[in-house]
């Protein structure tokens, strides 16, 4: 038995998914060799905004072993047309152009053309004579320049759309968004200690090791088979289906294992291009991207501007708080501004807000979700003032979130009312912590030592569409299919819900991600939402099979089914303790009362996916003269619900600690005059390595989601939010001096140390 | 990547033939390590990839107390630290052997490759410059030897001709009271490319009071790895102190002259390259005094 009654969940069983994958055996979308399959390869703008005057394709489709040549004018012209991606929202037109630049490239990397010939080599040697003609536009790739008068536009006819009204105003804002609730100017004037200050991130990216992957086969009866690696299959036949017009009935997408998705695996990229290619040939053809084209030409989170201003009362209440908010959206509209806007304060009760957000569009790469995106840009910028405002009325900043913690029945200034969170006993649990608790001892080398903590939420969304088959086998165990793609653990953490549910063991479950056209649609695995959505359907799942399992033993045992209890994994007939099972017993005779035992179940729950909130603390060393910054301890805390499976829940809060690590101290998208990144590799494009990280300490809070039957809350996304506040708190702690962007790599770290007498 | 041919001569002689008839467009390959990479992104191109790691020559490794030490161009770095005397001898190219890529790399990444490819941020090489290394080259012509300062000529190039490939580098054996050291910076502990690297060796009095001489390169701050000879010939003669450790270090940074790039800035460099030299001189005259 665990805890809460529970028999499976909350214990640690090997994932069903393990041995295939420490044995190499799993198969990945590079796998992928079909009979006569053709190899692609993509031509990619070498400028971040031009006008494409011509392509001529002429010498790459004399060369030897070319087989096809296409560009964006082999694919159907398509209206504008907004589509909910899971994690964001798309216009169809825009996701068109950004698979095939039509008219303009916006941004270094923007594909132009897409090659099919005999092997790879000869593929990559034709994008070279494909000669594209350019008139070269000034470009503009910073936030705050793309939005002053003036600056280089990227769409002509997009005009500003302010507070839901569109205007006539031709500008890259794409969109301004206010959320207000009460009076900030009278919350700022009751308030004793008021703390403005400005903050800037900057570009970064998933950094997931598999690059993207498509392998397409378009057949003879206009049927279209797509291998790939997504978050989500389903949202990748919608994709297909719009951007190349077709019915979703002639699309089946192949989920494949993923090598990391974050958010990034969702839009596509190379499936339309695979697929016109293989339409052309007759032949499968599969792409793979390069890493550079992963950084270049895929879609990371945004560079930001971010003004934040809070203040409080001399006895420790916050008053008021405004927020401007101005997101890279790249290429596209489209950034997760709107998101980080129903984050930035919320950890906080403060009755007086204010916040204004800009979607701004620049010449990068279109912006993609990145775990609880936009979330983390707006904490560093709201943790980093609440420490401060803690240090200036002298109180502890642990203490000061506690007494100003959301909890059930807060606003948050964007509308809607927490349910029952787990804000401040997640706060108070890092409070307790040993790691808070002990003391920071000095440093023996000439270098300074400092402690910093921050918090973060993230929204975790509600729930979504989900669907499920089972069938039983003879001795008891299940064949469970699903359309939730395996990220993150999720086929152990849905199959042990099923488990619990029907009283069988984690391992009795064989849980399967199958494509499109073998389950029924499935939302994408994002948004913190697949243990709690799918998992609420294979709970749902589990109460169907008892239902069914009722009728069978009621044939079997000539009984009515209404008078079959079922606890503690046993069927039994009320007036006859003769007449039991369990429900692998009875799963060997069920076959012969009415045929196989199958279930199909889909879901779409209403209630909360359970927000989610976590507090982090962080020791650091840092070398005075090289600006170095080493962690020393990491302990993330974090509200779980209720944990399925500790080590997932676990390993997805050091997982995402040590990208916000990297997003804190040297992961930047360093851009030159030209418009060009010049990191584009993993080998200056600097996350973090092992030897760059402490084991990653972790506390799991459980405060039930009061929505879901076992009490999940998604746990994927927010330990992202912190840590790079945790860190610019711990390095002022260190130092006396304030970072307010990022990244804290060395080069900056030392400036303004030796700038302000750090 | 393109089409190339690919050759395994078993002799010098053999080699220089196949460079000499290929002309500029032969490459030599060791460990490969920098080679293939530019290769497969298509930053290189060739007609003909000279595999030299069969000669023997290439891969001698040979150390005497008297002499020095004698290592093949294609030697890679874990035979060279693997060997305990060698280690033991000269830990100051250890620092820098140890370091380059990681250890899957130093299965088959060799000093010559490094100095070879001149690259401005090639670790071992201010390592090779402080201990006083020389470099044998084959050619057409028969042999010759060029010092190992002066064996980069700009980002990517050397004194090789056509035709011209590394045989082996020398080192003469470590005097007594004496000491060398590497140190770069790199943002993360591992798996980077120096901001700035920093050798230097020293020879001390007998009292270990004072320097008899020193020799002082940089990495990462100019075209090539840089000698910064007036740095080292400051120490002879000064006592170990504080001060002199800081002059050595002052005309280090004044001798460098770095770019800014995605690696760091120019200023930042200038500093790290004082910071460095200082923390690498005090490396070295511990190790002197050990």
């Amino acid at each position: 038995m665990s805890q809460n009654g529970h028999k499976v969940i909350g214990t640690r069983p090997i994932r069903h998914d393990g041995v295939d994958k420490v044995t190499g055996r799993a198969i990945y979308g590079a796998d992928i060799q079909l009979t006569g399959l053709l190899h692609g390869a993509i031509k990619r703008s070498p400028h971040p905004h031009a006008r494409i005057k011509n392509i001529d394709t002429s010498r790459a489709e004399a060369h030897p072993g070319v087989r096809a040549v296409v560009t964006a004018h082999d694919l159907p012209q398509i209206a504008d047309k907004l589509a909910d991606l899971g994690e964001a929202i798309v216009n169809l037109r825009d996701a068109s152009n950004n698979v095939l630049a039509y008219g303009k490239v916006l941004y270094k990397g923007h594909a132009v053309s897409g090659v099919a010939a005999i092997n790879l080599h000869v593929a990559q040697e034709a994008v070279e004579l494909i000669d594209v003609e350019y008139e070269v536009l000034p470009h503009v790739t910073g936030v705050l320049e793309a939005m002053e008068d003036g600056a280089p536009i990227l769409h002509e006819d997009m005009k500003t759309t302010s507070m839901g009204e569109e205007t006539d105003k031709v500008s890259n804002v794409a969109n301004h968004f206010q959320h207000k609730m009460g009076e900030p100017d009278d919350g700022f004037a009751e308030a004793d200690v008021v703390i403005e200050r400005e903050f800037t991130t900057q570009t970064v990216h998933q950094g997931y090791i598999e690059t993207h992957n498509a392998t397409a086969h378009w057949n003879e009866e206009g049927q279209l088979t797509i291998w790939t690696s997504t978050q989500g299959a389903f949202s990748v036949r919608d994709q297909m289906s719009e951007i190349l017009q077709m019915p979703v009935s002639k699309v089946k997408i192949v989920p494949l294992e993923i090598g990391g998705g974050f958010g990034g695996k969702i839009s596509v990229y190379l499936d339309p291009v695979a697929a016109l290619l293989s339409k052309r040939t007759g032949h499968p053809v599969k792409m793979t991207m390069t890493r550079d084209e992963v950084f270049e030409g895929t879609g990371p989170t945004p560079g930001s501007y971010l003004k934040v201003k809070m203040g409080a009362t001399s006895d420790g209440r916050l008053t008021a708080a405004t927020a401007y908010m101005a997101y890279e959206a790249g290429a596209y509209p489209g950034s997760p501004v709107g998101a980080g806007a129903g984050c930035i304060f919320t950890p906080y009760d403060i009755p007086n807000v204010q916040i204004d957000g800009y979607d701004v569009c620049v010449n990068k790469p279109k912006t993609n979700a990145y775990r609880a995106p936009g979330a983390t840009n707006a904490a560093y910028a709201t943790e980093t003032v609440v420490d401060e405002i803690s240090e200036k009325l002298g109180v502890d900043p642990l203490e000061f979130r506690v007494k100003n913690g959301a909890k059930e029945g807060t606003r948050r200034a964007d509308g809607p009312v927490h349910p029952r969170i787990g804000c401040i006993e997640t706060t108070e649990a890092a409070l307790n912590s040993e790691h808070y608790r002990s003391s920071l001892a000095k440093s023996g080398n000439g270098k300074v030592r400092g402690r910093g903590v921050a918090s973060g939420y993230w929204f975790n969304f509600n729930g979504g569409r989900s669907a499920i088959s089972v069938s039983i086998n003879p001795d008891g165990t299940i064949n469970m299919l699903e359309g939730s793609t395996d990220i993150g653990g999720t086929r152990a953490s849905i199959a042990m819900q099923l488990a619990e549910t029907i009283g069988l063991e984690a391992t009795d479950i064989k849980p399967y991600v199958v494509d499109t056209d073998s389950i029924g649609y499935t939302d994408v695995t994002g948004g913190s939402r697949t243990t709690f959505g799918t998992g609420y359907a294979a709970h749902a799942t589990g109460q169907a099979l008892i239902r069914e399992m009722k009728e069978r033993a009621s044939k079997l045992w000539d009984v009515p089914a209404d008078a079959i209890d079922f606890e503690d994994g046993v069927f039994s007939y009320r007036d006859d303790a003769e007449k039991r099972g369990s429900f692998k017993e009875l799963a060997s005779q069920a076959g012969d009362a009415g045929g196989p035992v199958v279930a199909q179940v889909s879901t779409n729950p209403d209630g909360s996916g359970g927000g989610a909130f976590a507090t982090h603390v962080v020791d650091v060393e840092i070398d005075r003269e090289t600006g170095k910054v080493d962690i020393l301890r990491y302990t993330a805390v974090q509200d779980a619900g209720t944990a399925i499976h500790p080590s997932y829940v676990e390993g997805q809060m050091q997982g995402g600690v040590v990208q916000g690590i990297g997003w804190g101290l040297n992961e930047e998208y360093i851009y030159n005059d030209e418009g060009s990144m010049t990191n584009a590799s993993f080998l200056d494009y600097r996350m973090p390595t092992t030897l760059d990280l402490p084991m990653i300490e972790t506390i799991i809070v459980e405060v039930p989601n009061e929505s879901h039957p076992y009490g999940v809350r998604g746990v994927g996304e927010v330990p992202i939010v912190p840590p790079p506040a945790a860190l610019a708190n711990a390095i002022y702690d260190a130092t006396g001096v304030r970072l307010r962007d990022l990244p804290m790599s060395p080069p900056r770290v030392q400036k303004a140390l030796a700038e302000n007498g750090g | 990547m393109h089409a190339f041919d690919y050759a395994t001569p078993e002799s010098v002689a053999d080699a220089v033939v196949m460079l000499s008839d290929q002309g500029k467009n032969a490459c030599v390959l060791a460990g490969g390590t920098d080679l293939i990479v530019q290769l497969r992104e298509n930053r290189r191109r060739t007609d003909l990839v000279v595999d030299v790691k069969r000669i023997a020559e290439l891969n001698a490794l040979s150390y005497d107390a008297a002499t020095g030490v004698t290592i093949g161009a294609a030697v890679p770095c874990y035979r060279i630290y693997g060997d305990a005397e060698i280690a033991a001898a000269y830990p100051g190219l250890m620092d820098a052997a140890r370091l380059v890529g990681g250890t899957g790399i130093q299965g088959r990444a060799s000093l010559g490759g490094n100095l070879c490819n001149a690259s401005p941020a090639g670790d071992t090489i201010p390592p090779m410059i402080v201990l006083s290394g020389e470099a044998e080259i084959a050619g057409p012509n028969g042999t010759r030897k060029v010092a190992v300062e002066d064996f980069c000529t700009a980002p990517g190039r050397t004194v090789l001709e056509v035709g011209e490939f590394l045989v082996s580098l020398h080192f003469p054996a470590p005097v007594p009271n004496s000491g060398a050291f590497y140190r770069r910076f790199i943002p993360r502990n591992e798996m980077d490319i120096a901001v700035v690297g920093v050798g230097a060796s020293v020879v001390l009095s007998e009292d270990r009071s004072s320097f008899v001489s020193a020799r002082i390169a940089v990495g990462a701050v100019a075209p090539t790895p840089l000698f910064v000879r007036e740095a080292g010939d400051a120490l002879a003669g000064q006592p170990v102190s504080d001060e002199s450790i800081q002059r050595a270090a002052d005309l280090a940074r004044d001798a460098a002259r770095p770019i800014s790039d995605m690696r760091g800035t120019a200023e930042y460099r200038k500093h790290l390259t004082s910071v460095l030299t200082r923390r690498v001189v005090e490396g070295a005259v511990q190790r002197a005094k050990e």
